[in-house]
């Protein structure tokens, strides 16, 4: 439940992706929505991006998704600046870097079968077809604990908790080695959103998968997330590891943050 | 924003459908098709068989039945019933056509709307609501004035006229879509924007709009008897039901057949497409088609 | 508190409460609780538990194609089955309700100040200038700032948890004997979830309010309540004091609940000894 950071020896490796003093504004607005933030994404170091809304964080996982560019700064991927017309990158990029959405109802197409929708990033990036992706998917399904016959379903005939799965499913299917997730289980009962903080915590350890979580619910990323950083109107005021940001908060928001949780009473 | 959402509720009020409305709906559905197969059934058949010849002037002047003409003649001697069926085939004709170039036009330029963005979003936008407040009959006329007064004049100016209306309807469901996080997905599944359409955006606007068709479909059957009426549509001797209503006007008091017979098939026509319609948007509504697993 | 006859016995008399949709399914199955005067339960349930139909059925505000079976008495009030009128009554006098989504609570075109000030308006038959003072006091006493520009505002002009405060100011200005909160702090930020929280618990012990929370999170509802009751597919499955249920639980599937809450807490923990 609670990852420990990984010892990392003195020349760290280069990070998956990394953000330089990027700052977006959107057209027309007078202000920066996200200003002046750097992070590194390094593998094997999932990283939180806490904070509430209006803070920025999913204007951030755009940048970081490669679907929205910033105003200023840069974006690197693997250590080179993240180019969209680059297609050979963005194929690297798209297989390298999945997504999981918050809310599970709206991050399935309704008009498809659970198996076409798992397997579109495999017929998408040319990895496979159909006959080859089959298998695959019937893995992923397997891997998240779904039903062998949910392939032939349609997502109605789940609920949030398993169409959360088939998300997470269609995330792993190519093997991605960063797995950026908006608030992937806060539309869930609490029973719901043990299992698959557990899941999610299983295939950090599996798969090398580095996690990139968006979250205002620090428990969750507490679980999941050796590195945090706290977001408050679209600047980032203290970042660091898990244990230090919310164990020793540094920054008065931070501290505010972690007192607002409510607890049970013991 | 990403606001915490709420835990899914999944006992919320359903729209669950009781059998009781779902026998309902599919009469409606049961309805609609039979009263437009007749009217399809009449223009088949005139395709390979008519009692007369269209420009037949052998029956006496606005004779009643009898002597082979089963409904009448009308003020030429034209037999009624042969009038009728051409009407059929030409109404079906102008339906079709229509719906076929609105479908086109209005699906193309609206996913294009759609996608558009900053000022060339707005200028769609209100080049689409120009034309929808275009009147049908002056567009009509410009087509006619730079062709000819023929029933391919009608429909491509009926049909232009409705694409507008489709590209708004599209645009809209469009964009309805686009916001849904599939489609983010898809982007970063690297999925092309023309699979993207083909595989998440047509079949989740497709139930709206078929029901939109088969309402147009009414409609351009009704403006194709509106333009024949005014003499923009097909031509003599292809009887359009029209511009047999009229011709029938001023014979009205003494021979109301000649008018009554095409205003009622004009109706049963138009009325059964718009209960398929009504139907179809019910069976093809995501919401009830869900709970029939 | 203006104190009114209430009738002897709970204020509100919750007995058999079944809720069935036309065709036959059973979403509340059996259902009895009471709540007494100034008394504060807990309605704990995940999706499909039935807890927020359980709320509507309250207030005979039960979508088409579902009724309700059994004995609700509010106040002395039986709901199910009363006509329209003596339901209409009931509501805001009795009984007032703090939605999940103040959004869809608010009427988008009327400013604040006006939504607050009908129900004001009906019960202390106040005009004019008194009206509008006791709309800015109604603001005050929810802690929002700057209350006369909030009274003027409409709703998609002021933040979410402003619009829930305004939601709860309109709620308590008919001082009902019931505040029936469904998930008001479910949509909120959880800082701006605790100040709102902290508020409730002032504004009702002040008023001896009855309170009915209904929530899916065990924490958020042991801070409000003192009692719980918890659903489980439309049946309860326990009841008893907060404290008792939350660190002794009985049933199985509270257990589960109970266990899940506190693993996710316990990461917590370790990361920040207090």
């Amino acid at each position: 439940m609670t990852p420990e950071p990984k010892p990392t020896d003195g020349a760290r490796a280069t990070p998956v992706l990394e953000l330089a003093d990027v700052a977006v504004r959107y057209r027309g607005a007078a202000a920066d929505v996200v200003q002046g933030v750097s992070l590194a994404v390094e593998p094997g170091q999932s990283l939180a991006l806490v904070g509430e809304s209006g803070a920025g964080k999913t204007t951030l996982l755009r940048i970081l998704l490669g679907l929205a560019r910033p105003t200023a700064g840069t974006v690197r991927f693997d250590g080179e600046p993240l180019a969209p017309r680059d297609r050979r990158q963005m194929r690297r990029f798209r297989r390298g870097v999945q997504c999981v959405f918050q809310d599970p109802y709206s991050s399935l197409d309704p008009s498809r079968r659970v198996a076409a929708i798992v397997a579109e990033p495999l017929r998408s990036l040319g990895l496979d077809s159909r006959t080859t992706a089959a298998p695959k998917v019937a893995a992923a399904l397997e891997r998240v604990g779904l039903p062998a016959d949910a392939a032939s379903r349609y997502p109605h005939e789940f609920s949030g908790g398993q169409r959360q799965r088939i998300a997470i499913a269609r995330a792993i299917v190519c093997d991605p080695r960063v797995l950026l997730a908006d608030e992937p289980v806060s539309a869930l009962d609490v029973t719901t959103r043990v299992k698959v903080v557990d899941l999610l915590a299983e295939l950090k350890e599996e798969r090398r998968l580095t996690l990139v979580m968006v979250s205002h619910d620090l428990s969750v990323v507490a679980s999941l997330c050796e590195r945090t950083a706290v977001l408050e109107s679209g600047r980032l005021v203290e970042q660091g590891d898990t244990a230090q940001v919310l164990g020793d908060p540094a920054h008065p928001y931070t501290r505010r943050l972690i007192d607002s949780v409510p607890r049970l009473p013991v | 924003m990403t606001l915490p959402a709420a835990p899914l509720k999944e006992t919320e009020p359903s729209k669950e459908t009781t059998p009781v409305s779902r026998r309902r709906r599919s009469a409606t559905l049961l309805a609609g098709c039979s009263l437009t197969a007749l009217i399809a059934l009449l223009a088949l058949v005139s395709l390979v068989w008519l009692p007369f010849d269209t420009d037949d002037t052998s029956g006496g002047r606005l004779a009643g039945p009898g002597d082979g003409h089963l409904l009448g003649t009308d003020k030429l001697g034209r037999d009624l019933l042969t009038q009728l069926m051409t009407g059929a085939r030409i109404a079906v004709q102008a339906g079709l056509g229509s719906v076929a170039i609105a479908a086109l036009v209005g699906v193309t330029l609206g996913v294009l709307a759609a996608f558009a963005q900053g000022w060339l979003d707005d200028t769609l936008a209100a080049f689409l609501d120009i034309l929808i407040a275009f009147p049908t009959l002056l567009l009509a006329m410009l087509v006619v004035a730079a062709r000819s007064a023929t029933l391919g004049s009608a429909i491509l100016a009926i049909g232009l006229a409705q694409s507008a209306v489709v590209a708004r309807l599209v645009r809209i469901l469009v964009k309805r879509v686009l916001a849904r996080d599939y489609i983010t997905a898809a982007r970063t599944s690297g999925t092309s924007w023309p699979r993207t359409v083909a595989a998440h955006i047509l079949p989740n606007i497709w139930p709206t709009l078929v029901v939109n068709l088969a309402l147009q479909f009414g409609l351009a059957v009704l403006a194709e008897a509106g333009l024949s009426y005014l003499g923009l549509g097909a031509p003599p001797p292809n009887a359009s039901w029209g511009r047999m209503l009229q011709e029938a006007q001023a014979t009205f008091t003494t021979a109301p057949a000649g008018a009554l017979a095409p205003g009622i098939l004009l109706v049963v026509l138009v009325v059964g497409v718009n209960l398929v319609a009504d139907g179809l948007r019910d069976t093809l509504d995501p919401a009830t088609r869900r709970r029939r697993t | 508190m203006t104190p009114r006859d209430t009738p002897p016995g709970p204020l509100l008399d919750v007995r058999g409460l079944t809720v069935r949709t036309d065709d036959g399914r059973t979403l509340v199955d059996d259902l009895s609780f009471t709540v007494g005067g100034g008394e504060r339960l807990g309605l704990i349930g995940e999706s499909g538990s039935g807890k927020s139909l359980t709320t509507l059925a309250l207030l005979g505000l039960l979508p088409d194609g579902m009724t309700a079976t059994g004995s609700v008495e509010l106040a002395g009030t039986q709901i199910v089955g009363a006509p329209e009128k003596r339901l209409t009554a009931v509501r805001g006098r009795d009984a007032a309700v703090v939605f999940q989504e103040p959004l869809t609570a608010l009427d988008p075109l009327m400013r604040m100040g006006r939504q607050i000030a009908e129900p004001l308006a009906r019960r202390t038959g106040l005009k004019g200038r008194d009206l509008r003072t006791a709309v800015t006091d109604a603001l005050v006493r929810v802690r929002l700032p700057e209350p006369d520009r909030i009274a003027h505002a409409f709703p998609h002009e002021i933040s979410g948890g402003q619009r829930q405060r305004v939601a709860l100011a309109m709620a308590l200005a008919c001082e009902p004997s019931l505040l029936i909160a469904d998930e008001p702090t479910t949509a909120l930020d959880v800082s701006v979830q605790a100040e709102m929280l902290d508020l409730l618990d002032t504004l009702v012990r002040e008023r001896e309010m009855a309170v009915l929370f209904v929530s899916h999170d065990l924490a958020v509802v042991a801070k409000v309540t003192d009692r719980v009751l918890v659903l489980k597919d439309g049946r309860a499955v326990e009841e008893g004091p907060v404290l008792d249920v939350v660190t002794a639980p009985k049933a199985g599937y509270t257990r589960a609940l109970v266990a899940g809450a506190r693993k996710l807490e316990s990461a917590l923990d370790l990361r920040s000894p207090r």
